[in-house]
């Protein structure tokens, strides 16, 4: 005898009826945990996007920077919790910099294809060194806030996965005040749209050049931090994460902030969606062929308009 | 440099060299072992412990005598975790340095390349990697041996344990490598012959974040308990997963699991988690009587002080292969065939770090599901079942 009283019917088919928007809500969790994260590296993308053109393929790198130095300053030298957050910020952006001024600045004739390759050979140095000084374990510090997990219906949430997803709305806020109120954001976008005209109106191109790789790091790096709790850290995160942002970024129209955070969340949710009713086996397959579709019927993204567009170089 | 210093050394320089020349032939020949492992490349996580075992082996023999007076050389050679690597670096070991037989590969597929190799060439090759095709059909691997347990033994020492539990109804998860893979698919053929429905069959890719979805269809899916298998952070993810979910069915891990590092990464998450463990992880646990007690002891302990981290499991296959190699060697001398003999009809009840060997005609592997202990964690640290 089971739960329905009648041996007839299966008790998996009851105990799924009865659990169903529990479990769906809980798909749905999960897959906003996950976006948030996608979300963040496609912002970074956007970034540096914005205000050179590049696409710049080390950003995974910076999310594990983010994450395993917050362990080294937080548990390794057991540095009081902000001074740590200070700390991995500060990291990450002189690796920003470094990058920069070490590989994109001393381009006579920057080529596009060019830098981008470059950032890939970048990312693939990031990675060796990481592997050098952090080893190939993975590492992992508490969740910035303790306690039980959430209860909404029966589907639980972990306080960490709010943190994440508070910080990338944070962030993004944060960008769109920098992008539309300042005068440097400003000279940044005018940096990506032409940059013979922006030096001609008096604007350091170099400089916004160098400000956009140390404020995509830092994003990055913002990122890695908050999901370490959750999904641990290992040195060569960085590709997946990488490919996973790209694609948010690609799906919301790069260069659109607003674009990149939702195709980061809708690429988490759909991946959940994908292993909760379908199969968790084709789950990463589902995702590509949902971007695959949006880049064939919509190649502008979802946010960005056919005159944006045009004025692309890349 | 005048002329006195200048004849003085060539003097110098004749005695030294004749002196070193009759040491030479005094001293007698080492026996040369090969041994391939994967150093470097994805798979070093399982070559590092095992040459690291290999130095600290040859060391201690050769400083207790060698084998019947002979040192032992044991040639290391790296395969990058690469098969074509391991097949060019076999046939240096074989044909430039003649060794008598070889140690390793790390990886199932690497093993794979070289069973006709060490066919044709007539050595002996004791595996250090875990899949079962290594070995079987024993027929086709006349010359081919291996120390890991099989993945199967560990799902039966799973199963067998839940039989006792009342455990019918479970949900897997597996990470998509050629590990997940293939304890997969030995969770699926064994599952019947213990009388166990699998209910739910979720899988997950290396590098996921978050699991909660894949466990939250086998909590409604009305599974009495959730079988993970992978090496690596999926294991500690997918814990902290089941811990967030408060999935109230036990988790169970696969023999990767091994690892204190596990359990430090997991915290509290880990706590009531079983797997089913080779004894080199919890040997202080073990009643003092126990055959493979003393050698853990001392392997371990040796191991730590050397190199001052767990030689895991993995160091211990490579234990386990060269240790019953100087077995044989020591019994049988330097001849291949004789040595390939020995160990298939005379490691009986031999103690290793892998579990009590038993090799055969039919299995080269010589270990079952008693080569396991089931182990809990509680308060932190493993806690052996029964």
């Amino acid at each position: 005898m089971n739960d329905w009283g009648d041996d007839s019917i299966p008790p998996i088919l009851f105990r799924e009826y009865h659990n169903l928007l529990t479990v769906f809500l809980q798909f749905l969790f999960s897959g906003l945990t996950v976006g948030a994260v996608y979300a963040l590296v496609g912002i970074g993308f956007n970034i540096t996007y914005n205000a050179t053109s590049i696409i710049n393929l080390a950003q995974g790198e910076f999310v594990v920077i983010g994450g395993l130095m917050m362990w080294f300053f937080y548990i390794s030298l057991k540095l009081p919790f902000f001074v740590s957050v200070a700390l991995t910020i500060f990291t990450a952006g002189v690796v920003g910099l470094l990058m920069e001024r070490l590989t994109i600045k001393p381009l006579k004739n920057p080529d596009l294809l060019l830098m981008i390759m470059i950032t890939i050979a970048v990312s693939i140095v990031l990675r060796g060194i990481l592997m050098f000084s952090f080893g190939k374990e993975p590492y992992v510090y508490p969740a910035f806030t303790e306690g039980e997990p959430l209860n909404i219906s029966g589907a639980i949430i972990q306080q960490q996965a709010l943190w994440v997803v508070g910080i990338t709305g944070f962030c993004i806020v944060l960008l769109f005040l920098f992008f539309k109120k300042t005068m440097m954001g400003k000279a940044m976008l005018a940096c990506a749209v032409n940059p013979t005209a922006a030096k001609l109106v008096g604007i350091n191109v170099s400089q916004m050049v160098m400000l956009s790789f140390i404020l995509s790091a830092i994003v990055g790096a913002i990122g890695g931090m908050a999901i370490t709790p959750i999904s641990l850290m290992e040195y060569d995160k960085g590709p997946m994460l990488a490919v996973k942002g790209f694609c948010a970024a690609i799906m919301g129209g790069l260069g659109s902030n607003r674009g990149a955070v939702l195709g980061g969340f809708i690429i988490g949710v759909l991946e959940s969606m994908t292993a909760g009713y379908l199969h968790s086996g084709s789950k990463d397959a589902v995702a590509l062929v949902i971007l695959l579709m949006i880049l064939f019927f919509k190649p502008s993204g979802l946010f960005v308009s056919k005159t944006m567009l045009q004025l692309r170089k890349f | 440099m005048n002329k006195v210093t200048e004849k003085l050394l060539v003097v110098l320089l004749a005695v030294l060299t004749v002196v070193l020349l009759i040491g030479n032939v005094h001293a007698k020949e080492p026996y040369k072992i090969g041994a391939l492992f994967a150093v470097t490349g994805p798979a070093s996580f399982l070559g590092e412990p095992e040459k690291n075992t290999a130095l600290m082996l040859e060391e201690q023999i050769n400083k207790a005598g060698g084998i019947n007076g002979h040192p032992v050389k044991i040639i290391i050679e790296d395969t990058k975790s690469d098969e074509t690597q391991a097949v060019l670096s076999a046939k240096k070991l074989l044909e430039n340095d003649k060794v008598l037989a070889i140690v390793g590969p790390s990886t199932t597929g690497e093993s794979m390349a070289l069973v006709p190799i060490m066919n044709n060439a007539k050595t002996p090759l004791l595996s250090c990697a875990a899949g079962a095709p290594i070995t079987q059909p024993v027929s086709e691997r006349y010359w081919i041996f291996k120390t890991p347990q099989y993945d199967t033994s560990a799902v039966e020492a799973i199963y067998e344990y839940m039989k006792k539990q009342g455990i019918s109804k479970v949900g897997i998860i597996t990470i998509s490598t050629g590990f997940g893979d293939a304890g997969r698919k030995a969770l699926q053929e064994i599952a019947p012959k213990y009388g166990i429905t699998i209910l739910a069959d979720e899988k997950y890719g290396p590098k996921d974040s978050d699991m909660t979805t894949q466990l939250t269809k086998i909590k409604a899916s009305g599974a009495q308990a959730v079988i993970n298998w992978s090496v690596g952070p999926g294991q500690v993810i997918v814990t902290k997963n089941w811990h967030a979910l408060r999935m109230d069915i036990p988790l169970y891990q696969s023999h990767g699991w091994g690892s204190k590092k596990n359990i430090e990464l997991a915290g509290k998450a880990a706590e009531g988690v079983i797997a089913p463990l080779g004894r080199l992880v919890v040997w202080e646990k073990l009643p003092d009587k126990h055959p493979q007690k003393a050698l853990l002891k001392k392997y371990t302990q040796d191991y730590e002080a050397r190199y001052k981290s767990e030689p895991g499991t993995f160091g211990g296959h490579a234990y386990d292969s060269i240790m019953m190699l100087v077995d044989a060697i020591k019994k049988v001398g330097p001849n291949k065939k004789k040595i390939r003999d020995y160990i298939e009809t005379k490691i009986k009840n031999w103690p290793g770090t892998g579990g009590v060997f038993n090799m055969s005609k039919s299995d080269h592997c010589g270990l079952d599901k008693n080569a396991f202990e089931m182990v809990v964690v509680k308060d932190g640290d493993w806690s052996l079942l029964k």
